[in-house]
């Protein structure tokens, strides 16, 4: 069982000055043991923040991020998955699904983890599954109107995922789950 | 005992006295094993004799006085037992008086003394008092301060207080208490005559050897505060008045220290509060040389603690005026105190502070005096240098924050800011920092624009340059911390009510103007997200406008964006500016404002066009004009095509042919918007893609030319796809047909390049494939639709 954390478009602190106090205090050093952030952090104080929490980061490049260096896409392998990362401000039209498919083919990927409208989202398509995290910080969008705070945690285990989300709704905190289960034949034999 | 010529060894002395008094006990062991009183008392007092040496200093006459008192218990219990010696209490009283030498004498009358009253045939009073009388026949200070602490001690459980059985008919309180200030008086008087009037090196190390006798004086008014009868009344009638007399009288700044100290120490808290104008007024009677400050400090502190243990003692501070009391006490000392450095000032100022934070709370108006004299204090002196004196001040400034964890409160106090002016830059960031980490900690809101005001003024040293301050020797990783902090205080820098919050967004602006180069790039964006914030919550209240003049319109606020990012390319900070304008284009859009959109569009192409040079920088930046300029719908057709006849010729024009392929074929979603009727120009997506599809033949030839080989098929792969995006979307131009040539073209590209397999595009192409089988296979109308695509 491995836990990835996957968040972004914190946007700190241009849209927010921090993350909400109740998902700092619920994030704790050494529960989890990847995280993928689809970038927009936007500082290097948040950076080290995350880094805090566990070391294994993985970020891309979000359109605001002072760190020029974070690549525009990132591919890791986790147990019977592979997944992939973008921030999505290169996918047009922003968010649409059939367009973020395609970058999921290209990568090569059984989840693909996108952000930049700031709107959860988790599809499964094609036999994978594509997952917007939201904005960890509920940062202001022009995409996306009353954005809630939200990150998600995948609990990956074989080949099954289990996908939480994590919302926090006028100061409470909701949970929701999605269930993925790869099929071996889905699985890509190119490489 | 001898003296060796010339030769001064203390510790020889000591083993000398230690060896004496050891020699005398052995003899007295075996007389008080015989019972022989004669023989009892006359080693007794050859032993005490060791004690009226003058040549020990103050530390090794205690180790001696040490030895000697573990031998007179033994003596003591001899004493008591009458069947050992067969002499009456009151015999053995006057018995052992007739000891020749007056210190030995002492000694054991007042262990006589001690049996006497336990045996209770006379009142404790009259034995006491004999004995603290007959002690004024040491005069010597160092021996009679040890005799009296002998008295002291072995009187302590004797004193005829309420409930003690030595407490007779007649024996009062008052009794107990004179014995103990009586003893304390002289012996105060014996320990001020130690002191050494020579100078220099040698009176320091007296100086340090008499401190340490300190508590033999003290213990007593630690017996005193122990003893029950001492009530309130009593102590403020009698035990005060008397101890701070001899205190005040005995001018030696060492004693008066220590006492007053003591006093503070061992006597209620309730004593203090209700004898704060007596003992508040022996301070400007002590000696110039005393650390007053000290004293008042640990006064406040104590009387502080007292508030904060509970609220039901909060009543008394009231009705005694504690605070005027210490406060006028505060502005004695520090006037009359000319010498005393600016810290000690500013120690005095915490203390009164933090003692009106927890007793008067509810009174803003204390804060502020405090803070109003420590300004006066202040003024006409230069900016604090003393790092000391620094630290104090930013305790003293942040005390109220973190009482209140409300900045608003702080905003309100028209001190607060005179405080800071006092404070040199560097300390002022320091502040300003304490400041924001105070708001962003509470998530304190600032709801007026008055109050952002105020609050700018106070972190003016963050905000913009000082005089004085150097901008080149900032430290950059420093500098970057605090204007993100900055940032993210303008956050919090809100309220409900968007006339109001209009008015916040305008001062806060123009002091965020003020900042220069170096600081706009941080403290931009987030002004302009945070009006983006109120122009959505603005948006749809539109209808509701009535003739009046209403300032907080989206058109107006779009103006002051337009203004505020337009200072970012300057800085310059083309790239940065350019997403502002596309989030502004965008918010003007929904709020159907066309002109302003297109306003905001032609100031990003603008920066596109002259400012933004790097070619990894224009990748991105086109991307986000062709992503915004897709969502856009308030355009007519004449704007609209003009807007992505740039984008689109911006996008061939790239350096990279990748990036010229990518950015063509993203146009092509410029002409065909899912939720908009209007756009479904099918033939100009076709030519976008066609165009892309050049670009991505010409890329290959590159390739060739320079490798010698045909390079990837990803951007076929990638423009296939787009093909097969359309070709669902029902675009009428994207046909099977041209499906079907792609394929078979991408399918030849990876033969012709057979030598090199291709790792990306392989599973790329394969997973491309798989798609489409999978589309026709799922069935419904999409599978007809593939039926005629063969892979």
């Amino acid at each position: 069982m491995v836990l990835v954390l996957a968040l972004g478009d914190l946007h700190v602190p241009h849209r927010a000055p921090d993350l909400p106090a109740k998902f700092k205090s619920m994030l704790v050093p050494g529960k989890i043991q990847h995280i993928i952030c689809t970038g927009n952090l936007c500082i290097k104080e948040v950076h080290d923040y995350l880094k805090t929490l566990c070391p294994d980061l993985h970020i891309t490049r979000g359109e605001y991020d002072e760190e020029t260096r974070y690549p525009e896409t990132k591919t890791l392998t986790i147990g019977q998955f592979k997944l992939g990362l973008c921030h999505g401000h290169q996918v047009i039209p922003w968010g649409d699904l059939d367009s973020l498919a395609m970058l999921q083919r290209q990568l090569d990927v059984d989840i693909l983890v996108t952000g930049h409208t700031h709107q959860f989202t988790a599809y499964k398509h094609e036999g994978g599954v594509v997952i917007n995290p939201g904005s960890a910080t509920g940062a202001y969008s022009s995409i996306t109107y009353d954005v809630n705070p939200s990150f998600v945690l995948m609990d990956i285990d074989g080949l099954r995922v289990v996908v939480y989300v994590y919302e926090l709704i006028d100061g409470e905190v909701k949970v929701d789950k999605i269930d993925f289960k790869k099929t071996t034949t889905a699985s890509h034999t190119a490489h | 005992m001898m003296i060796p010529d010339g030769i001064e060894d203390e510790e020889k002395w000591l083993a000398e006295g230690i060896a004496g008094i050891q020699h005398n006990a052995f003899y007295m062991h075996r007389a008080l094993d015989a019972n022989n009183l004669r023989e009892v008392l006359k080693y007794s007092a050859q032993m005490l004799s060791e004690l009226r040496t003058s040549k020990l200093s103050p530390h090794k006459y205690y180790e001696l006085y040490m030895r000697a008192f573990d031998e007179l218990r033994k003596l003591e219990m001899f004493f008591k037992d009458e069947s050992r010696h067969g002499v009456s209490i009151v015999d053995l009283y006057e018995l052992v008086q007739h000891a020749g030498n007056i210190l030995p004498r002492l000694y054991l009358l007042c262990t006589v003394g001690s049996v006497y009253i336990k045996s209770k045939e006379a009142p404790a009073k009259d034995v006491l008092k004999d004995l603290v009388e007959m002690c004024l026949g040491v005069q010597h200070p160092i021996r009679g301060l040890f005799l009296r602490s002998y008295l002291a001690q072995i009187s302590r459980d004797k004193l005829p207080d309420i409930g003690s059985e030595y407490k007779g008919d007649s024996d009062t309180v008052v009794d107990a208490v004179d014995f103990v200030l009586q003893n304390f008086v002289e012996m105060n008087k014996l320990w001020v005559r130690l002191k050494h009037q020579g100078p220099g090196r040698l009176r320091e190390k007296l100086e340090k050897e008499r401190s340490e006798l300190r508590d033999l004086v003290g213990k007593n008014l630690h017996v005193l505060s122990q003893i029950e009868g001492v009530d309130l009344e009593m102590y403020k009638d009698t035990v005060l008045p008397r101890i701070l007399e001899q205190i005040v009288n005995c001018k030696d700044d060492l004693a008066q220290y220590y006492l007053m100290d003591c006093i503070i120490q061992v006597f209620p808290d309730e004593y203090h509060l209700q004898t704060l104008e007596t003992l508040l007024g022996a301070c400007p009677l002590l000696q110039p040389t005393v650390d007053i400050k000290t004293v008042l400090s640990q006064l406040m502190d104590r009387l502080s603690n007292y508030a904060a243990s509970s609220t039901d003692v909060l009543p008394e501070f009231l009705q005694v005026e504690a605070f005027a009391k210490l406060s006028s006490a505060i502005g004695r000392v520090i006037e009359a105190q000319v010498e005393m450095p600016i810290v000690g000032a500013i120690t005095l100022y915490v203390s009164l502070l933090t003692f009106t934070l927890h007793v008067h709370p509810d009174r803003l108006d204390y804060v502020d005096q405090v803070l109003g004299a420590f300004v006066k204090k202040l003024s006409g002196k230069p900016k604090l240098e003393d790092s000391k004196a620094k630290k104090q001040v930013v305790a003293l400034l942040s005390a109220p924050l973190e009482k209140y964890n409300d900045i608003v409160m702080a905003l309100t106090l028209s001190n607060y800011p005179r405080v800071m002016d006092h404070l040199d830059n560097e300390t002022n960031k320091v502040m300003a920092m304490v400041i924001i980490q105070s708001i962003l900690k509470n998530t304190s809101c600032i709801s007026t624009a008055d109050q952002v005001e105020v609050l700018f003024e106070l972190i003016k040293g963050l905000v913009k340059d000082l005089d004085g301050t150097d901008v080149e020797e900032l430290d950059e990783e420093d500098f970057k911390e605090e204007q993100n902090s900055v940032a993210r205080l303008i956050h919090m820098l809100y309220n409900d009510d968007p006339e109001e919050m209009l008015k916040i967004i305008c001062a806060a602006k123009k002091n965020i103007m003020n900042g220069g180069p170096k600081r706009l790039p941080f403290t931009v964006p987030p002004l302009i997200l945070s009006a983006l914030g109120l122009i959505r919550r603005l948006q749809g209240q539109e209808g509701d406008l009535t003739g009046e003049e209403v300032p907080a319109t989206p058109k107006n606020i779009f103006q002051i964006l337009n203004q505020a990012i337009g200072t970012l390319t300057t800085v310059p900070s083309p790239e940065l500016a350019l997403r502002l304008y596309l989030e502004c284009a965008e918010a003007a859009n929904d709020c159907d404002l066309e002109p302003v959109a297109y306003e905001f569009f032609t100031q990003a192409f603008v920066l596109y066009e002259e400012e933004i040079t790097d070619s990894k920088a224009q990748v991105t930046a086109i991307h986000l004009i062709i992503g915004t300029l897709q969502r856009m719908n308030v355009f007519g057709v004449e704007n609209r095509d003009t807007l992505t006849h740039k984008a689109t010729g911006y996008s061939a024009k790239l350096l990279k042919k990748p990036d010229q392929c990518r950015a063509v074929y993203a146009c092509s979603h410029l002409f065909w918007v899912d939720d908009l009727d209007g756009i479904k120009d099918g033939e100009r997506v076709l030519l976008c893609l066609k165009r892309a599809l050049r670009i991505a033949n010409a890329a290959q030839q590159m390739v060739n030319v320079t490798r010698g080989s045909s390079g990837p098929v990803t951007l076929f792969v990638e423009i296939l796809n787009k093909y097969l995006y359309f070709f669902e979307k029902g675009n009428p131009q994207i046909t099977s047909a041209a499906i079907q040539a792609l394929i078979e073209l991408i399918t030849t590209e990876m033969k012709s390049d057979s030598t090199v397999p291709e790792a990306v595009s392989d599973p790329f192409f394969a997973s491309t494939l798989r798609y489409i089988q999978f589309q026709k296979q799922k069935g419904g109308a999409m599978s007809e639709k593939y039926d005629s695509i063969k892979v």
